[in-house]
């Protein structure tokens, strides 16, 4: 293990600075690490060696003139999902078969503009529907920690945790929908932030469902999160969606939890709850007490309504969208001398897409269609607006909310098989997703079995500054030390 | 509300995916998994309550209705299976 892939984002960049290190350096170090790693990992599913390098170099030369972006020289890793210029951008879908991105989103664009270098791009569930990246087109990718027990590192963002948590880079980017940066970032023992609908722009990622797909960062603490947050938040006249509002300053974060009024949902203590998981969440509560925090116990009476409300839009969302997907314009095209246009529509999408993703495109086009619709969909969307109403109650009595990021530790490859199940994977991070609220996960401690467990942090909307202060409080309070590679 | 067999060839063709017959009775069996599952929303008193349209509290911004970009062609192009003549090709679709 290069020291250098150990340092923070801070050290990093101080390093760069004061010229102790190139972002060459700093690069190589961290394509090093892939090269070591990843044929076990499967974390990229591409390595930009040479690109990566050439903008390296072009950063070495700002740095030389003393121009500082805010990434300035920071490897990142890229989820497939983000299209990116000249590079491979395929959601880990077959039908996006030879796919490479005519442009750039508009959020891996703001990494480059401020300096960051994007190494390659990470594996990811297939158009970001699993909570296992098992059912990536491009095979599974594996938790660095207890490699030898192949645990999956959670989905969709499985890539971008792995990448971050085994030091093969930084920064990541991912995508969080229902809880597909928070969950893997939980079980990689990492931080990971999705912010509120609507702050970053949605521009050039590949559609999963759009009412609640939201980029975000992940990183080994809350101070590099929220560099990299800073980096991608932001109004963009491309996403007639994201937000003309102003972006707050995350680059002086106060680690103090004094005065903050932390809301404990009591529906988040699900029946059959594992016990180390309420043991921690315990933990943190006692924590925060410590740090001056104030404990208010908050309902959130709609929660368990919340995922199968999710299984309804998302999938209806996901069914209009992935419409594209036609063997025309790009892709994957299947088609046999004699076929008409609808067997080349049929036939190609048969092939190109996964198990997953056809469950869900037929669900969404059943709870879609003409009979079903209000009986679906319009209940969904109105129990969508009463969840929504939970939170607002809640957040006139407490500035941030403290849950358990999932019901369980990372799992070993293989061992959920029926879809319902996985599902309750995202039950504590689906009902802010619903309620397009900003959250994150932050390491919190180890099972008996030696897995990395997390705590969720949910943010009043647009007040990623109040959640990123208060991570940074509990981080202090908490003292995660683990790696995959020892203490 | 149990789908049958044909209803989830009626749900496949209508996602334009073709399945074949051997699929049809898992789709139709995980189907009907999930639906059961979703059924419990039923139980949620949902009268007089408006059906959430935009998580975000905004208006959808206006521009000008002008053009903005283009002559891409090739862009356009680059990913397309098959192409001819700056257009996209498909099967005979008219007699």
């Amino acid at each position: 293990m290069s020291e250098l892939t150990s340092l923070t984002v801070t050290e990093m960049r101080a390093k760069l600075a004061a010229k102790d290190v190139s972002s060459v350096e700093l690069t190589q170090a961290h394509l090093d690490a892939i090269d070591a790693q990843n044929a076990e990992l499967n974390a990229f599913v591409a390595v930009d060696h040479k690109g990566a390098l050439e903008q390296a170099k072009a950063s070495d030369a700002r740095i030389a003139k003393n121009e500082y972006g805010l990434l300035e020289g920071i490897p990142v890793a890229v989820k497939d999902l983000f299209c990116t210029e000249g590079l491979r951008s395929r959601s880990c879908s077959h039908i996006l078969d030879g796919f490479v991105s005519p442009y750039e989103s508009t959020v891996s664009g703001h990494v480059k503009t401020e300096g960051g270098i994007c190494l390659g791009k990470t594996n990811m569930d297939e158009f970001a529907m699993g909570s296992s990246n098992e059912t990536s087109h491009d095979g599974p990718c594996y938790n660095p920690w207890q490699l030898n027990k192949k645990l999956v590192p959670g989905g969709s963002s499985g890539g971008s945790a792995a990448a971050v948590a085994a030091r093969m880079a930084p920064l990541s980017l991912g995508s969080d929908t229902g809880g597909s940066i928070r969950q893997p970032a939980s079980f990689c023992g990492i931080v990971g932030v999705k912010p509120t609908y609507g702050r970053c722009s949605r521009f050039g990622m590949i559609a999963f469902a759009s009412s609640l797909d939201q980029a975000g960062p992940f990183a080994r603490n809350v101070q590099d999160a929220a560099l990299a947050l800073q980096a991608i938040m932001g109004h963009d006249a491309k996403d007639s969606t994201s937000a003309q509002m102003e972006v707050p300053d995350l680059t002086n974060l106060t680690p103090s939890l004094k005065g903050v009024r932390v809301g404990i949902p009591k529906e988040y203590q699900v029946e059959g709850m594992d016990p180390e998981i309420l043991s921690l969440w315990e933990k943190g509560k006692e924590l925060a007490k410590a740090q001056g925090a104030e404990i208010v116990d908050i309902s959130l009476p709609h929660t368990h309504y919340a995922l199968p409300t999710y299984y309804i839009i998302a999938p209806a969302e996901a069914s209009s969208n992935l419409a594209r997907y036609d063997g025309v314009r790009y892709g994957l095209r299947v088609v046999e001398d004699g076929d008409g246009i609808n067997d080349l529509y049929e036939k190609t999408r048969a092939a190109g897409f996964g198990a997953e993703v056809k469950r869900r495109i037929l669900i969404g086009t059943y709870v879609l269609s003409a009979g079903y619709y209000d009986a679906y969909y319009k209940k969904a969307q109105r129990i969508r607006t009463l969840i929504a109403n939970d939170f607002k109650a809640a957040y006139e009595k407490c500035d941030v909310i403290l849950t358990p990021a999932t019901p369980s530790a990372a799992f070993a490859a293989g061992e959920k098989l029926d879809p319902v199940t996985m599902y309750l994977n995202d039950v504590f991070t689906v009902p802010a997703s619903l309620a397009g609220l900003p959250g994150l996960a932050l390491p919190a401690g180890l099972n008996k079995e030696g897995r990395p467990l997390g705590l969720q942090l949910l943010g009043k909307p647009f007040d990623e500054s109040g959640l990123l202060n208060a991570a940074f409080g509990f981080e202090q309070a908490l003292e995660f030390k683990a790696s995959p590679f020892g203490a | 509300m149990t789908l049958s067999a044909d209803d989830t060839r009626k749900i496949a063709r209508l996602s334009r995916i073709r399945l074949n017959e051997d699929e049809i009775e898992g789709y139709t069996n995980e189907l009907n998994g999930i639906l059961h599952w979703i059924e419990q929303l039923q139980e949620v008193d949902t009268d007089g309550v408006e059906q959430m349209t935009s998580v975000a509290d905004m208006a959808l911004p206006m521009r000008e209705d002008v053009v903005t970009d283009g002559n891409i062609q090739e862009k356009v192009l680059q990913n397309a299976p098959g192409s001819e003549y700056g257009c996209f090709t498909v099967p005979k679709v008219i007699e």
